[in-house]
């Protein structure tokens, strides 16, 4: 009989708007090839393109009373959420983020009650109560998956506390916690004071036959000499953009031949913009706005070097897509990725003397780029969701087999 | 007749700073690392020292004194030589008293540790000269058996030995060198009227490597044992060559392994044996005749599994650097700046470029052991700066010409 699990997200691809959206499409997909059956929980219609698993979504009717109008979204504060919100002008479930989490785990009990599973698996806080509650209804098992917590989102400092709060409940409640990397293990265990026992690291990962040799692109510049150094993520505290501007101020007074490219939306991005001009490389740095698949690998394969400056990476899995896709990366000491890659260049992320360093000596040094490319390249296509998955199954079968 | 041919490999290169893009150009040397890092070659010397040289050389004076038929033969890097100046009167005291014994030998090699002979005949040779000069300048020896880095060899290398006066070679016995033969006899390489001696890896290894290995199904490894597997070649080979980094003891294998009582014991367990001695290298070449000829095409080292040249010079970092550094050879001989050749010629040394190996590199293994760089690729970047630096001191010595 197939180990049946119940699993709680909020996004999915393509209406992805991050990692985790990713993460859980890599994920699920690697579990239904070992024979898992996952019905995954999404708070509200969303059209993924999967047929490898059955979807339910919270607001739609027949499934459950009433649907969850969520405006749940895993990366947005709470202040911004709001001005979203208003800027709709209607809602069901209350005025703020935390109640829309509250409907959701309500949503999530009625849905438990109706459906047989053998383990509750949840991703990152918001979906949380959702699992404890679906624990309460059923007496199954809960794993909580921990992708990000609050102390990277917001990197140390104005760490909300109802943030915290479902984040420490969710991981006490649960029966095991999954952290992508021993950093966030180490988080978990410094800052929400569980046992180490308790928390397993199960890597993220990529499929390479996810990827393939596209047109080129930015030819233009190419021909012209110029080297391109890639930013790929939100643009947002947590990834440090920042640090890429003034690495790249630093890299053009000794390599004006580069550009840099920030693709990405987030809450700094017009900080960010001004900031390029403060720098006064506003000529040389250019914000192309959130690229997905075929134009994100597109733009990762005409990279010199893809950069991910993160002031805390619970796991970062650009640095691995960028690889794949046959781009050397310098990536920040403050990651979960750097625990499965030797062959990239890293520095602390504060470092930006450094971090230019290094950026130079490889646009400079045509040998150390090929060669991190080809080691890196052959180092990434071993960090795999079937492995990560094979973990997963060890988890629940040991779950499963306790209760 | 077995004869026990200890020869120890010592060593310790000049370490290239961390050395940035911003530092180029502005005056700053190479070597001079201060910080508690495995950057700064004092701290590593000085560290290297209380472990292993000043130990172990007391013991093997207590030994070669106990014992005159005892015999050593080290190979001293030129590096070496100039770093226990600089940073260790006591370890340089320590070897001119082994010295004296009249039971040690010392065998010459290139003075910088270096791949010159795959790069530069011209400097190879001067490098080889450099060396003899300092070992007679340090212990008034003149060395007669040659041992070229890593144990780098090649036909040609026999007879590039042959040509610069020394009477025998040594290598190592890699079995597609040897294929049935055995490394317990004497060779003359093709082509030469040389001595060749081979290592025996499996009991030089049994030492520097498993020694302390609990997995290893031979654990614990007593002197006794040992003296018994040397004592099997009796009547089946001449030599049994034992060659290893002096650093196994106390330093690869740490004290608490036992393996400097494992030393102490050693010379009286093989002499138990009434048919077995010691020998230097040389001794060894003189006393026993070669048994056949040897063809190696293609080069052997000891280093790694591969036991070839892929530790130094196996992805396109290793050869860029190493082939951009002889590229400035020319603009460095016609400099009139000793310094810039000194720093050049420090830059020769093969540690660098083993260094920026990443073969293995994700596998923990010993090259990420004995690096002192984060990455192979941070080796690679500050040797390059330090390369850009020395072009620009180049093109300022020039213009003063």
């Amino acid at each position: 009989m197939a180990l049946r699990v119940l699993m709680f997200g909020w996004e999915f691809p393509p209406r992805s708007s991050g990692g985790l959206g990713v993460a859980c499409f890599g994920l699920t997909r690697a579990l239904a090839h070992e024979g898992v059956q996952v019905r995954f929980i999404l708070p509200k219609r969303m059209e993924p393109e999967v047929t490898y698993m059955d979807f339910t979504f919270a607001d739609i009717p027949d499934i459950v009373a009433t649907g969850v109008n969520s405006m749940l979204y895993p990366y947005v504060t709470e202040e911004r959420y709001l001005s979203q919100y208003q800027m709709l002008g209607q809602g069901i479930y209350g005025s703020t983020l935390f109640e829309e989490v509250l409907a959701y785990a309500a949503r999530a009990a009625a849905i438990a009650k109706l459906s047989s599973f053998d383990v509750i698996h949840a991703h990152d806080w918001l979906s949380f109560l959702a699992g404890i509650e679906a624990k309460r209804i059923s007496g199954k098992p809960l794993i909580v998956h921990v992708h990000a917590t609050e102390f990277d989102r917001t990197g140390g400092t104005g760490v909300n506390a109802c943030v915290y709060d479902i984040e420490r409940r969710g991981m006490q409640e649960a029966d095991k916690i999954i952290a992508v990397s021993q950093w966030t293990k180490n988080i978990i265990i410094e800052h929400y004071g569980i046992p180490a026992d308790k928390v397993e690291v199960v890597h993220n990962g990529v499929e390479e036959q996810d990827f393939r040799r596209l047109p080129s692109e930015l030819d233009v510049w190419k021909a012209q000499g110029k080297k391109i150094v890639l930013f790929h993520g939100r643009v947002t505290l947590q990834k440090g953009p920042d640090y890429f501007l003034r690495t790249a101020r630093r890299v053009l007074e000794f390599y004006p031949q580069a550009v840099f490219i920030v693709s990405g939306i987030g809450d700094m991005l017009p900080q960010m913009v001004r900031e390029a001009v403060h720098l006064g490389i506003s000529d040389k740095v250019f914000f192309v706005g959130a690229l997905w698949d075929e134009e994100r690998d597109r733009m990762y394969q005409a990279a010199d070097v893809v950069m991910m400056p993160s002031v805390s990476e619970p796991f970062g899995i650009v640095p691995l897509e960028a690889l794949a896709n046959g781009a050397p990366v310098l990536i920040s000491k403050q990651s979960g990725v750097s625990e499965v890659l030797s062959h990239a260049l890293k520095s602390d992320f504060w470092d930006t003397d450094e971090m230019a360093n290094k950026i130079i000596s490889i646009l400079k040094n045509k040998s150390l780029q090929s060669t991190l490319r080809s080691n890196g390249n052959r180092e990434a296509s071993a960090v795999t969701w079937s492995k990560a998955a094979t973990k997963v199954v060890g988890l629940y079968q040991g779950l499963v087999a306790i209760h | 007749m077995a004869s026990v041919c200890f020869y120890f490999q010592v060593h310790q290169p000049w370490r290239v700073k961390r050395f940035r893009v911003f530092d180029i150009g502005k005056g700053g040397r190479y070597f001079d690392e201060r910080s508690a890092t495995n950057l700064n070659n004092e701290r590593i010397f000085r560290k290297v020292a209380e472990k292993c040289y000043l130990p172990t050389n007391a013991l093997m004076l207590k030994m070669l004194r106990a014992e005159p038929r005892f015999r050593v033969s080290y190979s001293l890097s030129g590096v070496f030589m100039e770093q226990m100046e600089t940073f260790g009167d006591d370890v340089l005291e320590s070897f001119r008293r082994l010295a004296k014994t009249g039971q040690v030998e010392f065998l010459a090699e290139t003075y910088y540790h270096s791949l010159s002979f795959l790069y530069s005949p011209e400097e190879f040779d001067e490098q080889v000269r450099m060396h003899s000069e300092k070992l007679h300048t340090l212990f008034g020896v003149t060395p007669r058996v040659f041992r070229n880095t890593e144990l780098i060899y090649n036909n040609d290398l026999a007879h590039a030995a042959q040509r610069l006066g020394f009477k025998g070679v040594i290598a190592e016995g890699a079995d597609h060198v040897l294929g049935w033969q055995s490394p317990n006899f004497i060779y003359t390489p093709r082509g030469t009227t040389l001595a060749l001696l081979l290592k025996n890896y499996k009991l030089s290894d049994d030492i520097a490597f498993r020694f302390g290995s609990r997995a290893w199904e031979e654990y614990p490894l007593t002197a006794r044992k040992f003296a018994h597997w040397v004592n099997a070649v009796n009547g089946n080979g001449h030599t049994v060559n034992l060659f290893m980094d002096y650093e196994t003891f106390g330093e690869h294998q740490w004290e608490d392994t036992g393996i400097f009582k494992f030393l102490e014991a050693l010379p009286h367990e093989i002499l138990k044996y009434p048919d077995n001695d010691f020998v230097t290298v040389s001794e060894a070449v003189e006393r026993y005749e070669p048994v056949g000829e040897l063809d190696v095409t293609n080069f052997v080292s000891w280093a790694d599994t591969e036991r070839d040249l892929s530790a130094w010079l196996s992805n396109e970092i290793q050869h860029d650097a190493i082939s951009r550094l002889y590229e400035l050879e020319p603009a460095v001989r016609a400099s009139s700046d000793r310094r810039v050749l000194e720093d050049w010629r420090r830059l020769t040394t093969s540690d660098h470029f083993y260094y920026m190996c990443t073969k293995w590199w994700n596998d923990g293994d010993v090259h990420k052991y004995f690096n002192p760089y984060e990455s192979p690729y941070d080796a690679f970047i500050s040797y390059m700066n330090v390369l850009e630096d020395m072009k620009l001191r180049l093109g300022a010595s020039e213009k003063v010409l």
